[in-house]
């Protein structure tokens, strides 16, 4: 089983230098510009590759590109932003990427750079990964001094710069409008789309914000190609994916396999089965942000098109697993706190809607709720969902809670009738700590 | 008064943007690494430097979880208490820390040697839970680990 993202990566911590990437076939893809490889063939490239955005909402990257606007007359700089937020909840997969070979994303963000013919480069990345932040400050500077950054590619017109950018925390900073005003030095709060980033991003400039992960598939596309690209996948769409899982399974983890794998072979085969002791009661195939998948759906190939839309979406493949000695009603309030906590605050349905959630599960949580606020629950997850707030935040945030009242609905209703968590009466009597 | 480091760092910062106003939260975090916390002259020293009001200023560090407008211990334990590390005992571990320092999120230890806050996943799920002392992040912490972990920070 091929795994290019992940083959040659450091997995002891240490600095994978620009002579150790050399070595194994890294900046190989930049020669392949100097062979004459344009901006257009690369954009074709990775067209037909099917490579998918890995950040969450999966838009083909190819696709993303293609509005930009290309020619000799548009407005200059144009910019590439490689979305390194990483903080949905659940979500360790950029982390392992950045810190294990940094390099790749360097030589990533160059490809993206030329195919778009963008010249300057902005890693925005989480505040809190201070080891990726040292080990990509290490890689860009060696990007320099080789002459890789800064300097006209040989063969080519074309030059890039890239800068890293510390960002100061927030949830938000993660879409992609409000990361870019956190770029700008302001408040992270969305915009408004249209105009989309392509056209008018980063100080008013054609933009493309993409994933960490999307970025480190465009070097082996490059030199591989795309019939390559498709075969190392099990679906529709190319290439591998960086799967987790994290919960109560006998060994959490993340692995880059085939996209299209199950969850059952991830919960089974990589993650060894449930904790000794610990039932499988579902789980959240990536991040908070996306609906509960239960027993039924463990054979569904995970991947953007085999999850039916009126089940759930893939989102960032790192999932989460809620065990039965978990109560799933206290499961959803940390996510809803989590959420509340994170709202940007700018559009008032998100700002009060997710706060009263937050408090009506604390009811459940604390055997005061009734089955008028099951009703108020519902109401919300569908009145927080799409077309009703500014951005994805919100309807991402009552996609776990609308699927736990359809799979979990019996745990809500014990806790109305019993006054108290179920959970916390049973875990007392068998003395188990939580 | 920026001290002349201060305005040396901010203005190398500054030298990725095309205006100065970008540079707003690299100032705060460089000034924020020298003086441990933002206080009202900061932001005043901010932007004077940058050209904007005072208030917008405080706008943009009052977003931010990770700019501290309050003053903070000499070292800040971050305790992520999103899904997976709620899931894996967060809660056990929060309990022993106040019991044993007396503080909760959000407050300081008497002798100012620690605040505790809150952190959204800090993307360590494999080895929930998580904390992040400073900025070292230490994972499948228990209530028994954790006193030994603050330790070393005096």
């Amino acid at each position: 089983m091929e795994q290019p993202l992940t083959q040659h990566i450091a997995r002891d911590g240490r600095y994978r230098s620009l002579s150790e990437y050399n070595k194994t076939g890294g900046y190989r893809s930049l020669k392949r510009l100097a062979d004459g490889l344009s901006p257009q063939d690369i954009q074709r490239l990775v067209t037909e590759s099917g490579l998918r955005g890995r950040g969450g909402a999966g838009f083909p990257t190819g696709s993303k590109w293609s509005f930009v606007p290309m020619g000799s007359d548009v407005p200059r700089p144009k910019y590439i932003v490689a979305n390194a937020d990483e903080m949905e909840p659940g979500t360790f997969k950029d982390r392992m990427l950045m810190e294990g070979d940094p390099h790749g994303l360097v030589e990533g963000m160059i490809l993206a750079g030329y195919a778009v013919q963008a010249e300057i480069g902005f890693i925005f990345l989480r505040g809190e990964y201070h080891l990726s932040a040292q080990y990509l400050t290490n890689a860009v500077s060696e990007a320099y001094k080789e002459g890789l950054l800064g300097r006209t590619l040989p063969g080519t017109d074309f030059r890039f710069d890239l800068h890293l950018h510390a960002s100061a925390g927030r949830y938000i900073c993660g879409e992609e409008t409000a990361l870019l005003n956190a770029l700008e030095g302001k408040r992270a709060i969305p915009r408004a789309k249209p105009p989309y980033p392509q056209a008018a991003g980063l100080w008013g400039r054609p933009t493309v914000v993409q994933n960490v992960e999307t970025l480190y598939n465009l070097p082996h596309i490059v030199n591989h190609g795309s019939t390559w690209y498709h075969r190392l996948s099990r679906s529709k769409d190319g290439g591998t994916k960086l799967y987790g899982m994290s919960g109560r399974v006998a060994h959490p983890g993340c692995w880059e396999l085939p996209l299209g794998t199950t969850a059952r072979e991830l919960l089974e085969q990589y993650a060894d089965g449930m904790f000794d002791g610990f039932g499988f009661r579902g789980l959240l195939p990536g991040g908070a942000s996306t609906a509960f998948l239960t027993e039924e759906h463990l054979d569904l190939p995970m991947d953007f098109s085999s999850i039916p839309p009126q089940v759930g979406r893939l989102g960032t493949g790192t999932m989460i697993v809620l065990d039965d000695r978990t109560c799933p009603v206290g499961f959803v309030l940390n996510l809803e706190k989590f959420f509340a906590r994170e709202s940007c605050g700018w559009c008032t349905p998100c700002r009060e809607g997710l706060p009263w959630v937050a408090r009506i599960l604390q009811l459940f949580e604390e055997g005061r709720a009734t089955h008028d606020d099951l009703t108020l629950l519902e109401m919300h997850s569908t009145l927080l969902g799409p077309g009703h707030t500014f951005c994805a935040l919100a309807p991402g945030a009552v996609e776990p809670l609308k699927s736990a009242l359809k799979y979990f609905r019996d745990d809500f209703v014990r806790h109305i009738r019993l006054g108290q968590c179920p959970w916390n009466v049973t875990l007392k009597r068998q003395k188990v700590l939580v | 008064m920026l001290s002349d480091i201060e305005r040396d760092e901010i203005e190398e910062a500054l030298k990725h943007y095309p205006d100065k106003r970008a540079g707003t939260i690299d100032a705060l975090l460089l000034l924020q690494r020298h003086r441990g916390w933002i206080s009202d002259e900061s932001l005043l020293d901010i932007a004077q430097f940058l050209d904007m009001t005072r208030e917008d200023v405080d706008g943009v560090a009052t977003f931010y979880n990770l700019i501290f407008r309050r003053p903070v211990g000499r070292h800040v334990l971050f305790m992520c208490d999103s899904i997976s590390c709620w899931i894996m005992g967060y809660e056990r571990v929060r309990q022993q820390l106040t019991s044993r320092y007396g503080v909760d999120m959000g407050q300081t230890t008497n002798d100012g040697r620690l605040t505790i806050l809150p952190i959204a996943c800090l993307g360590h799920c494999e080895r929930a839970p998580a904390i992040m002392m400073d900025g070292d992040v230490y994972g499948n912490v228990t209530p028994d680990k954790i006193e030994c972990i603050v330790e070393k920070y005096k």
